[in-house]
Protein backbone atom coordinates (compact mmCIF):
# COMPACT_ATOMS: atom_id res chain seq x y z
CA UNK A 1 0.00 0.00 0.00
CA UNK A 2 1.11 3.05 -1.00
CA UNK A 3 2.14 5.82 2.09
CA UNK A 4 0.28 8.63 2.99
CA UNK A 5 2.49 11.40 1.97
CA UNK A 6 2.94 9.38 -1.38
CA UNK A 7 -0.68 9.90 -1.99
CA UNK A 8 -0.62 13.51 -0.64
CA UNK A 9 2.07 14.94 -3.00
CA UNK A 10 0.26 12.33 -5.98
CA UNK A 11 -2.86 14.23 -5.51
CA UNK A 12 -1.37 17.55 -6.10
CA UNK A 13 0.50 15.54 -9.22
CA UNK A 14 -3.25 15.05 -10.74
CA UNK A 15 -4.94 18.27 -9.63
CA UNK A 16 -1.85 19.94 -11.57
CA UNK A 17 -2.52 18.03 -14.46
CA UNK A 18 -6.35 18.03 -14.36
CA UNK A 19 -5.93 22.21 -14.40
CA UNK A 20 -2.84 21.70 -17.00
CA UNK A 21 -4.50 23.97 -19.88
CA UNK A 22 -6.35 26.24 -17.13
CA UNK A 23 -2.95 27.43 -15.94
CA UNK A 24 -1.26 27.69 -19.26
CA UNK A 25 -4.45 29.58 -20.38
CA UNK A 26 -4.27 31.99 -17.52
CA UNK A 27 -0.11 32.32 -18.03
CA UNK A 28 -0.87 32.60 -22.25
CA UNK A 29 -2.42 36.34 -21.12
CA UNK A 30 -0.43 37.38 -18.86
CA UNK A 31 3.36 35.55 -19.54
CA UNK A 32 4.56 32.57 -22.01
CA UNK A 33 1.88 29.89 -21.64
CA UNK A 34 3.85 27.48 -20.25
CA UNK A 35 3.09 27.53 -16.56
CA UNK A 36 0.62 24.60 -16.59
CA UNK A 37 2.86 22.58 -19.22
CA UNK A 38 6.00 22.67 -16.87
CA UNK A 39 3.90 22.13 -13.88
CA UNK A 40 2.88 19.30 -15.09
CA UNK A 41 6.04 17.82 -16.81
CA UNK A 42 7.30 18.26 -13.25
CA UNK A 43 4.84 16.36 -11.05
CA UNK A 44 4.84 13.67 -13.95
CA UNK A 45 8.43 13.37 -12.74
CA UNK A 46 8.04 13.73 -9.14
CA UNK A 47 5.12 10.44 -9.04
CA UNK A 48 7.50 8.55 -11.25
CA UNK A 49 10.64 9.16 -8.77
CA UNK A 50 8.94 9.33 -5.21
CA UNK A 51 9.19 5.52 -3.64
CA UNK A 52 5.76 5.06 -2.89
CA UNK A 53 5.73 3.00 0.88
CA UNK A 54 8.09 5.57 2.45
CA UNK A 55 6.32 7.41 5.12
CA UNK A 56 9.24 10.20 5.68
CA UNK A 57 7.75 12.97 5.29
CA UNK A 58 11.34 15.45 4.98
CA UNK A 59 12.50 12.73 2.55
CA UNK A 60 9.29 12.94 0.06
CA UNK A 61 9.30 16.53 0.55
CA UNK A 62 12.81 16.92 -0.45
CA UNK A 63 12.94 14.33 -3.14
CA UNK A 64 9.68 16.31 -4.43
CA UNK A 65 11.98 19.62 -4.36
CA UNK A 66 14.75 18.42 -6.06
CA UNK A 67 12.71 16.89 -8.90
CA UNK A 68 10.36 19.84 -9.75
CA UNK A 69 14.25 21.67 -9.51
CA UNK A 70 15.48 19.48 -12.06
CA UNK A 71 12.27 19.16 -14.46
CA UNK A 72 10.60 22.52 -14.31
CA UNK A 73 12.88 24.73 -15.50
CA UNK A 74 11.84 28.91 -16.06
CA UNK A 75 11.00 30.77 -12.55
CA UNK A 76 8.83 28.07 -11.59
CA UNK A 77 10.67 25.39 -11.22
CA UNK A 78 13.35 26.83 -8.58
CA UNK A 79 10.79 28.65 -6.57
CA UNK A 80 8.28 25.61 -6.18
CA UNK A 81 11.44 22.83 -5.92
CA UNK A 82 12.74 25.76 -3.03
CA UNK A 83 9.67 25.64 -1.84
CA UNK A 84 8.93 22.15 -1.31
CA UNK A 85 13.28 21.73 0.26
CA UNK A 86 12.33 24.21 2.84
CA UNK A 87 9.71 22.52 4.51
CA UNK A 88 11.16 19.06 3.83
CA UNK A 89 13.74 20.85 6.94
CA UNK A 90 10.92 21.23 9.15
CA UNK A 91 9.45 17.61 8.26
CA UNK A 92 13.07 15.65 8.62
CA UNK A 93 12.44 12.19 9.69
CA UNK A 94 8.51 12.86 11.02
CA UNK A 95 6.43 10.41 9.86
CA UNK A 96 3.73 12.61 11.02
CA UNK A 97 3.00 16.45 10.73
CA UNK A 98 1.37 18.53 14.00
CA UNK A 99 -0.95 21.44 13.00
CA UNK A 100 1.86 23.29 14.12
CA UNK A 101 4.60 21.59 12.41
CA UNK A 102 2.38 22.31 9.03
CA UNK A 103 2.29 26.00 10.06
CA UNK A 104 6.24 26.30 10.06
CA UNK A 105 6.80 24.45 7.16
CA UNK A 106 4.15 26.67 5.15
CA UNK A 107 6.61 29.50 7.15
CA UNK A 108 10.03 27.77 5.64
CA UNK A 109 8.30 27.35 2.54
CA UNK A 110 7.17 30.80 1.99
CA UNK A 111 10.38 32.54 3.50
CA UNK A 112 12.60 30.03 0.84
CA UNK A 113 10.55 31.48 -2.20
CA UNK A 114 10.36 35.11 -1.10
CA UNK A 115 14.35 34.62 -0.76
CA UNK A 116 14.86 33.01 -4.49
CA UNK A 117 12.56 35.38 -6.11
CA UNK A 118 13.15 38.68 -4.66
CA UNK A 119 9.69 39.41 -3.96
CA UNK A 120 7.52 40.82 -1.92
CA UNK A 121 3.41 40.12 -1.46
CA UNK A 122 1.62 43.07 -3.34
CA UNK A 123 3.95 41.90 -6.61
CA UNK A 124 1.35 39.23 -8.44
CA UNK A 125 2.69 36.11 -7.67
CA UNK A 126 1.78 33.00 -5.99
CA UNK A 127 3.45 35.22 -2.71
CA UNK A 128 -0.26 36.97 -2.53
CA UNK A 129 -1.70 33.52 -2.56
CA UNK A 130 0.41 31.93 0.43
CA UNK A 131 1.29 34.80 2.80
CA UNK A 132 -2.36 35.67 3.44
CA UNK A 133 -3.29 31.39 3.46
CA UNK A 134 -0.47 31.41 6.01
CA UNK A 135 -1.96 34.17 8.39
CA UNK A 136 -5.31 32.95 7.82
CA UNK A 137 -4.06 29.24 8.63
CA UNK A 138 -1.93 30.17 12.00
CA UNK A 139 -5.15 32.79 13.16
CA UNK A 140 -7.06 29.63 12.94
CA UNK A 141 -4.76 27.21 14.45
CA UNK A 142 -4.56 30.45 17.25
CA UNK A 143 -7.83 29.73 17.89
CA UNK A 144 -7.24 26.18 19.03
CA UNK A 145 -8.81 24.74 15.41
CA UNK A 146 -7.73 21.58 14.06
CA UNK A 147 -5.16 21.42 11.03
CA UNK A 148 -8.26 20.74 8.47
CA UNK A 149 -9.69 23.51 9.80
CA UNK A 150 -7.05 25.92 9.67
CA UNK A 151 -6.36 24.51 6.23
CA UNK A 152 -10.02 25.54 4.91
CA UNK A 153 -9.30 28.82 6.22
CA UNK A 154 -6.40 29.03 4.18
CA UNK A 155 -7.80 28.35 1.31
CA UNK A 156 -10.31 30.57 1.37
CA UNK A 157 -7.69 33.14 2.12
CA UNK A 158 -5.70 31.96 -0.72
CA UNK A 159 -8.15 32.69 -2.87
CA UNK A 160 -8.66 35.88 -1.93
CA UNK A 161 -5.13 36.17 -3.00
CA UNK A 162 -6.00 35.37 -6.26
CA UNK A 163 -8.58 37.88 -6.65
CA UNK A 164 -6.65 40.62 -5.22
CA UNK A 165 -4.08 39.59 -8.09
CA UNK A 166 -6.45 40.56 -10.44
CA UNK A 167 -6.38 44.20 -9.28
CA UNK A 168 -2.94 44.77 -9.12
CA UNK A 169 0.15 45.52 -11.73
CA UNK A 170 2.69 42.68 -12.00
CA UNK A 171 5.81 43.78 -10.77
CA UNK A 172 8.44 40.44 -10.81
CA UNK A 173 8.44 37.61 -13.37
CA UNK A 174 6.87 37.95 -17.13
CA UNK A 175 3.99 39.56 -16.78
CA UNK A 176 5.80 43.04 -15.49
CA UNK A 177 6.64 43.78 -18.72
CA UNK A 178 3.21 44.10 -19.95
CA UNK A 179 2.98 47.20 -17.21
CA UNK A 180 -0.77 48.24 -16.20
CA UNK A 181 -1.93 45.61 -19.11
CA UNK A 182 -1.30 42.78 -16.84
CA UNK A 183 -3.90 44.05 -14.74
CA UNK A 184 -7.56 42.34 -14.50
CA UNK A 185 -5.89 38.80 -14.98
CA UNK A 186 -5.10 36.82 -12.37
CA UNK A 187 -1.88 35.53 -11.45
CA UNK A 188 -1.19 31.81 -13.04
CA UNK A 189 1.68 31.21 -9.72
CA UNK A 190 -1.44 32.20 -7.07
CA UNK A 191 -3.35 29.55 -8.59
CA UNK A 192 -1.14 26.78 -8.87
CA UNK A 193 -0.34 27.90 -5.34
CA UNK A 194 -4.15 27.66 -4.07
CA UNK A 195 -4.31 24.35 -5.90
CA UNK A 196 -1.73 22.57 -4.22
CA UNK A 197 -3.12 24.00 -0.80
CA UNK A 198 -6.55 23.07 -1.89
CA UNK A 199 -5.79 19.40 -2.68
CA UNK A 200 -3.55 19.24 0.97
CA UNK A 201 -6.84 20.40 2.54
CA UNK A 202 -9.10 18.00 0.53
CA UNK A 203 -6.48 15.09 1.61
CA UNK A 204 -6.51 15.78 5.30
CA UNK A 205 -9.99 15.88 4.89
CA UNK A 206 -10.42 12.63 3.26
CA UNK B 1 -1.53 23.66 -35.13
CA UNK B 2 0.47 22.31 -37.92
CA UNK B 3 4.16 21.44 -37.14
CA UNK B 4 6.33 19.16 -38.46
CA UNK B 5 6.96 17.48 -35.22
CA UNK B 6 6.93 14.05 -34.07
CA UNK B 7 6.21 13.88 -30.29
CA UNK B 8 6.13 17.28 -28.89
CA UNK B 9 8.04 16.14 -25.68
CA UNK B 10 10.91 14.87 -28.16
CA UNK B 11 11.33 18.15 -29.90
CA UNK B 12 14.11 19.38 -27.97
CA UNK B 13 15.87 16.20 -27.87
CA UNK B 14 15.06 15.08 -31.24
CA UNK B 15 16.53 19.13 -32.18
CA UNK B 16 19.38 18.51 -30.21
CA UNK B 17 20.74 15.47 -32.33
CA UNK B 18 19.68 16.96 -35.38
CA UNK B 19 21.71 19.55 -35.05
CA UNK B 20 24.89 17.78 -33.78
CA UNK B 21 23.97 15.32 -37.16
CA UNK B 22 24.26 18.54 -39.03
CA UNK B 23 27.30 19.56 -37.31
CA UNK B 24 29.46 17.35 -36.20
CA UNK B 25 32.81 19.05 -37.08
CA UNK B 26 31.23 22.08 -34.39
CA UNK B 27 29.26 20.70 -31.79
CA UNK B 28 28.87 17.54 -30.00
CA UNK B 29 26.27 16.75 -27.26
CA UNK B 30 26.77 15.98 -23.33
CA UNK B 31 25.21 12.39 -23.11
CA UNK B 32 22.22 12.52 -21.54
CA UNK B 33 21.95 16.32 -21.40
CA UNK B 34 20.46 19.39 -23.10
CA UNK B 35 24.07 20.71 -23.48
CA UNK B 36 26.20 21.53 -26.68
CA UNK B 37 29.35 21.95 -26.12
CA UNK B 38 32.85 22.55 -28.58
CA UNK B 39 33.28 19.03 -30.83
CA UNK B 40 37.20 20.09 -30.34
CA UNK B 41 36.65 21.03 -26.56
CA UNK B 42 37.55 24.51 -24.38
CA UNK B 43 41.17 23.62 -22.52
CA UNK B 44 43.33 26.44 -22.04
CA UNK B 45 40.36 29.39 -22.88
CA UNK B 46 38.04 31.31 -20.91
CA UNK B 47 34.81 29.37 -21.17
CA UNK B 48 31.78 31.58 -22.53
CA UNK B 49 28.27 29.60 -22.14
CA UNK B 50 24.82 30.87 -23.24
CA UNK B 51 21.20 29.13 -23.28
CA UNK B 52 18.19 29.47 -22.47
CA UNK B 53 14.78 28.10 -23.54
CA UNK B 54 14.51 26.50 -26.73
CA UNK B 55 12.99 27.99 -30.16
CA UNK B 56 15.67 30.91 -30.33
CA UNK B 57 17.16 29.04 -32.86
CA UNK B 58 19.63 29.06 -34.35
CA UNK B 59 20.28 30.54 -30.59
CA UNK B 60 21.80 29.35 -28.71
CA UNK B 61 23.39 25.80 -30.16
CA UNK B 62 24.30 27.53 -33.20
CA UNK B 63 26.91 29.96 -31.95
CA UNK B 64 28.85 27.39 -30.40
CA UNK B 65 32.16 27.28 -31.90
CA UNK B 66 34.84 29.05 -32.68
CA UNK B 67 35.20 32.91 -31.41
CA UNK B 68 31.74 32.79 -29.82
CA UNK B 69 30.41 30.04 -27.32
CA UNK B 70 31.80 27.20 -25.54
CA UNK B 71 28.52 25.45 -24.53
CA UNK B 72 24.99 26.00 -25.06
CA UNK B 73 22.40 24.96 -22.56
CA UNK B 74 18.92 24.44 -24.19
CA UNK B 75 15.76 24.38 -21.86
CA UNK B 76 12.07 23.27 -22.77
CA UNK B 77 10.41 25.62 -25.70
CA UNK B 78 10.69 29.30 -24.26
CA UNK B 79 11.69 28.03 -20.64
CA UNK B 80 14.73 28.18 -18.88
CA UNK B 81 16.95 24.87 -18.39
CA UNK B 82 17.34 24.08 -15.17
CA UNK B 83 20.23 24.09 -13.03
CA UNK B 84 21.91 20.78 -12.78
CA UNK B 85 21.59 21.34 -16.98
CA UNK B 86 23.80 24.92 -16.61
CA UNK B 87 26.01 23.11 -13.87
CA UNK B 88 27.08 20.03 -16.04
CA UNK B 89 27.55 22.60 -18.62
CA UNK B 90 29.85 24.90 -16.77
CA UNK B 91 31.91 21.33 -15.95
CA UNK B 92 32.09 19.77 -19.27
CA UNK B 93 33.11 23.26 -20.89
CA UNK B 94 35.78 24.69 -18.00
CA UNK B 95 38.87 25.02 -19.76
CA UNK B 96 40.88 25.53 -16.69
CA UNK B 97 40.73 29.63 -16.99
CA UNK B 98 37.00 30.00 -15.40
CA UNK B 99 33.51 30.28 -16.94
CA UNK B 100 31.41 33.33 -18.32
CA UNK B 101 27.56 32.55 -18.18
CA UNK B 102 25.66 34.78 -20.23
CA UNK B 103 22.55 35.44 -19.33
CA UNK B 104 19.28 36.79 -20.71
CA UNK B 105 17.33 39.26 -18.08
CA UNK B 106 14.60 36.53 -17.76
CA UNK B 107 13.43 35.99 -13.62
CA UNK B 108 13.87 32.04 -14.32
CA UNK B 109 17.23 32.08 -16.48
CA UNK B 110 18.54 34.53 -13.61
CA UNK B 111 17.55 32.30 -10.77
CA UNK B 112 18.45 28.78 -12.56
CA UNK B 113 22.13 30.11 -13.80
CA UNK B 114 22.68 31.75 -10.88
CA UNK B 115 21.96 28.25 -8.48
CA UNK B 116 24.43 26.28 -11.25
CA UNK B 117 26.62 29.58 -10.68
CA UNK B 118 26.96 28.65 -6.83
CA UNK B 119 26.88 24.70 -7.11
CA UNK B 120 30.12 24.99 -9.73
CA UNK B 121 31.88 27.56 -7.50
CA UNK B 122 31.38 25.49 -4.50
CA UNK B 123 33.32 22.90 -6.44
CA UNK B 124 36.15 25.43 -6.82
CA UNK B 125 35.48 26.69 -10.49
CA UNK B 126 36.06 29.68 -10.90
CA UNK B 127 32.61 31.28 -12.22
CA UNK B 128 31.01 35.25 -13.40
CA UNK B 129 27.87 36.13 -14.78
CA UNK B 130 26.67 38.80 -16.74
CA UNK B 131 23.03 39.22 -17.50
CA UNK B 132 21.79 40.91 -20.96
CA UNK B 133 18.66 43.59 -20.68
CA UNK B 134 18.65 45.40 -24.05
CA UNK B 135 14.70 45.68 -24.69
CA UNK B 136 14.01 49.16 -24.56
CA UNK B 137 10.43 48.15 -24.81
CA UNK B 138 10.43 47.52 -21.17
CA UNK B 139 10.33 50.52 -19.07
CA UNK B 140 13.28 49.93 -16.96
CA UNK B 141 12.49 50.76 -12.90
CA UNK B 142 13.36 49.34 -9.39
CA UNK B 143 9.71 48.56 -9.47
CA UNK B 144 10.14 45.78 -12.20
CA UNK B 145 12.14 43.01 -13.18
CA UNK B 146 14.17 45.11 -15.66
CA UNK B 147 14.64 45.08 -19.14
CA UNK B 148 14.63 41.68 -21.19
CA UNK B 149 17.42 40.28 -23.10
CA UNK B 150 16.78 39.51 -26.21
CA UNK B 151 18.81 39.96 -29.70
CA UNK B 152 21.25 41.97 -28.63
CA UNK B 153 23.04 39.32 -26.77
CA UNK B 154 24.33 37.74 -30.07
CA UNK B 155 26.71 40.50 -30.48
CA UNK B 156 27.71 39.93 -26.35
CA UNK B 157 28.66 36.01 -27.43
CA UNK B 158 30.43 37.41 -30.51
CA UNK B 159 32.24 40.18 -29.08
CA UNK B 160 33.24 38.64 -25.64
CA UNK B 161 33.71 35.29 -27.65
CA UNK B 162 36.07 36.79 -29.53
CA UNK B 163 38.02 38.46 -26.58
CA UNK B 164 37.80 34.71 -24.97
CA UNK B 165 39.25 33.17 -28.16
CA UNK B 166 42.58 35.49 -28.34
CA UNK B 167 43.60 34.36 -25.06
CA UNK B 168 41.67 37.05 -22.88
CA UNK B 169 41.47 36.24 -19.09
CA UNK B 170 38.02 35.83 -16.75
CA UNK B 171 38.04 39.52 -16.24
CA UNK B 172 38.96 40.65 -19.78
CA UNK B 173 36.14 38.40 -21.26
CA UNK B 174 33.25 40.03 -18.52
CA UNK B 175 34.44 42.88 -19.26
CA UNK B 176 33.95 43.24 -23.13
CA UNK B 177 30.37 41.44 -22.40
CA UNK B 178 29.75 44.38 -19.36
CA UNK B 179 30.66 46.60 -22.40
CA UNK B 180 28.57 45.03 -24.93
CA UNK B 181 25.59 45.26 -23.13
CA UNK B 182 26.38 48.59 -21.56
CA UNK B 183 26.62 50.11 -25.34
CA UNK B 184 23.82 47.52 -27.07
CA UNK B 185 19.92 48.33 -27.08
CA UNK B 186 16.57 46.30 -28.98
CA UNK B 187 13.51 46.76 -30.10
CA UNK B 188 10.87 44.10 -31.78
CA UNK B 189 7.38 43.82 -32.85
CA UNK B 190 5.73 41.45 -34.51
CA UNK B 191 2.87 40.98 -37.30
CA UNK B 192 1.53 37.72 -36.09
CA UNK B 193 1.94 35.76 -32.68
CA UNK B 194 4.33 32.24 -32.13
CA UNK B 195 2.45 29.16 -31.50
CA UNK B 196 4.34 26.92 -29.05
CA UNK B 197 4.20 22.98 -29.91
CA UNK B 198 3.06 22.14 -26.61
CA UNK B 199 0.64 24.78 -26.43
CA UNK B 200 -1.24 24.35 -29.95
CA UNK B 201 -2.80 28.14 -30.09
CA UNK B 202 -0.81 31.44 -30.76
CA UNK B 203 0.65 32.89 -28.15
CA UNK B 204 -1.53 35.79 -28.36
CA UNK B 205 -4.32 36.92 -30.86
CA UNK B 206 -3.71 39.41 -33.41
CA UNK B 207 -6.48 41.21 -35.91
CA UNK B 208 -5.81 40.77 -39.50
CA UNK B 209 -4.44 44.57 -39.37
CA UNK B 210 -3.04 44.91 -36.07
CA UNK B 211 1.00 44.63 -35.05
CA UNK B 212 2.24 43.87 -31.49
CA UNK B 213 5.19 46.74 -30.57
CA UNK B 214 7.42 45.81 -28.16
CA UNK B 215 7.37 42.08 -28.20
CA UNK B 216 9.63 39.37 -26.24
CA UNK B 217 11.32 36.51 -27.56
CA UNK B 218 8.61 34.13 -26.13
CA UNK B 219 5.69 35.07 -27.21
CA UNK B 220 4.29 37.34 -24.48
CA UNK B 221 2.98 40.19 -25.71
CA UNK B 222 4.49 43.61 -26.25
CA UNK B 223 3.75 47.01 -24.56
CA UNK B 224 0.88 47.53 -26.89
CA UNK B 225 -0.89 46.90 -30.54
CA UNK B 226 -1.63 49.00 -33.55
CA UNK B 227 -2.99 49.05 -36.69
CA UNK B 228 0.11 47.84 -39.73
CA UNK B 229 1.45 50.26 -41.40
CA UNK B 230 4.55 50.35 -43.48
CA UNK B 231 8.07 49.10 -42.90
CA UNK B 232 9.81 52.45 -42.83
CA UNK B 233 6.97 53.56 -40.29
CA UNK B 234 7.62 50.48 -37.99
CA UNK B 235 11.26 50.97 -38.21
CA UNK B 236 11.21 54.17 -37.59
CA UNK B 237 8.63 53.45 -34.61
CA UNK B 238 11.44 51.17 -33.16
CA UNK B 239 14.63 52.88 -33.93
CA UNK B 240 13.07 56.28 -32.42
CA UNK B 241 13.06 54.24 -28.95
CA UNK B 242 16.00 53.17 -29.30
CA UNK B 243 17.81 56.09 -30.54
CA UNK B 244 15.92 57.90 -27.15
CA UNK B 245 18.35 56.06 -25.04
CA UNK B 246 20.91 58.95 -25.93
CA UNK B 247 23.83 56.67 -26.38
CA UNK B 248 23.94 56.63 -30.12
CA UNK B 249 24.91 60.00 -31.89
CA UNK B 250 25.82 62.19 -34.48
CA UNK B 251 29.55 60.78 -35.37
CA UNK B 252 29.12 57.62 -33.46
CA UNK B 253 29.76 54.25 -35.46
CA UNK B 254 27.41 51.47 -34.50
CA UNK B 255 26.95 47.90 -35.55
CA UNK B 256 23.39 46.91 -36.71
CA UNK B 257 21.52 43.75 -36.41
CA UNK B 258 18.15 42.96 -38.33
CA UNK B 259 16.95 39.98 -36.78
CA UNK B 260 14.03 38.02 -37.99
CA UNK B 261 11.78 36.15 -35.35
CA UNK B 262 11.56 32.95 -37.45
CA UNK B 263 8.28 33.37 -39.48
CA UNK B 264 9.36 36.54 -41.79
CA UNK B 265 11.07 36.26 -44.91
CA UNK B 266 14.54 37.73 -45.43
CA UNK B 267 13.39 39.89 -48.53
CA UNK B 268 11.19 41.94 -45.66
CA UNK B 269 14.38 42.25 -43.57
CA UNK B 270 15.99 43.41 -46.54
CA UNK B 271 13.71 46.40 -47.01
CA UNK B 272 13.61 47.10 -43.82
CA UNK B 273 17.46 47.32 -43.62
CA UNK B 274 17.76 49.47 -46.19
CA UNK B 275 15.51 52.05 -44.80
CA UNK B 276 17.54 52.21 -41.30
CA UNK B 277 20.52 52.64 -42.95
CA UNK B 278 19.04 55.69 -44.64
CA UNK B 279 17.61 57.47 -41.17
CA UNK B 280 21.18 56.16 -39.57
CA UNK B 281 22.77 57.91 -42.42
CA UNK B 282 20.40 61.11 -41.81
CA UNK B 283 21.18 61.64 -37.98
CA UNK B 284 25.10 60.94 -39.15
CA UNK B 285 25.55 57.78 -37.08
CA UNK B 286 27.62 55.61 -39.16
CA UNK B 287 26.96 52.09 -39.94
CA UNK B 288 30.35 50.03 -39.34
CA UNK B 289 29.03 46.75 -39.83
CA UNK B 290 25.57 45.35 -40.18
CA UNK B 291 24.19 41.53 -39.57
CA UNK B 292 20.71 40.83 -40.97
CA UNK B 293 19.11 37.13 -40.74
CA UNK B 294 17.50 35.02 -38.46
CA UNK B 295 19.80 34.48 -35.07
CA UNK B 296 17.38 35.13 -32.09
CA UNK B 297 13.93 33.69 -33.34
CA UNK B 298 10.73 33.18 -31.25
CA UNK B 299 9.38 30.26 -33.00
CA UNK B 300 7.25 30.96 -36.08
CA UNK B 301 6.76 34.30 -34.88
CA UNK B 302 6.63 36.85 -37.78
CA UNK B 303 7.80 40.32 -37.11
CA UNK B 304 11.69 41.42 -36.51
CA UNK B 305 13.80 43.24 -34.24
CA UNK B 306 16.25 45.97 -34.53
CA UNK B 307 19.31 45.80 -32.26
CA UNK B 308 22.12 49.08 -32.65
CA UNK B 309 25.77 48.21 -30.68
CA UNK B 310 27.95 51.54 -30.06
CA UNK B 311 31.89 50.81 -31.13
CA UNK B 312 35.08 51.96 -29.91
CA UNK B 313 38.36 50.59 -31.70
CA UNK B 314 38.40 47.78 -29.04
CA UNK B 315 34.73 46.43 -30.08
CA UNK B 316 35.80 47.07 -33.36
CA UNK B 317 38.35 44.60 -33.47
CA UNK B 318 36.21 41.74 -31.27
CA UNK B 319 33.46 42.55 -34.20
CA UNK B 320 35.78 41.67 -36.55
CA UNK B 321 37.53 38.72 -35.43
CA UNK B 322 37.09 35.85 -37.00
CA UNK B 323 34.56 33.63 -35.78
CA UNK B 324 33.54 29.95 -37.09
CA UNK B 325 30.08 28.37 -35.67
CA UNK B 326 26.68 26.47 -37.38
CA UNK B 327 24.90 29.66 -37.52
CA UNK B 328 27.48 32.80 -38.06
CA UNK B 329 30.72 31.88 -40.28
CA UNK B 330 33.22 34.95 -40.28
CA UNK B 331 36.46 35.19 -41.69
Amino acid sequence: MSSRIYNCIAGISAKIEENKDFLTELDREIGDADHGVNMARGFHAVTEKLPQDSDDIGAALKKTGMTLLSKVGGASGPLYGTAYMEAAKIAAGKNEITAEEFGEMLAAAIAGIQKRGKAVRGEKTMLDALMPAYDAYMAAIGEGKDMAAGLDAAVEAAKEGIEFTKTIRATKGRASYLGDRSIGHQDPGATSATLTLETIRDFIRS
Amino acid sequence: MKKLINEVDNIVDEMLDGMVAAYPQYVKRLEGLEVLVRAGGSDGKVALISGGGSGHEPAHGGFVGKGMLDAAVAGAVFTSPTPDQVYEAIMAANGGKGVLLVIKNYTGDVMNFEMAADMAAEEGIEVEKVVVADDVAVEDSTWTTGRRGIAGTIFVHKLAGACAEAGGSLADVKRIAEKVIANVRSMGMAVDACTVPAVGKPSFDLAEDEIEIGIGIHGEPGTHREKISSVNEISDKLLTKILAEGIYNEGDEVAVMVNGMGGTPLMELMVANKHIHEVLAEKGIKVYRTIAGNYMTSLDMEGFSITLLKLDDELKACLDAPADTPAFVQF
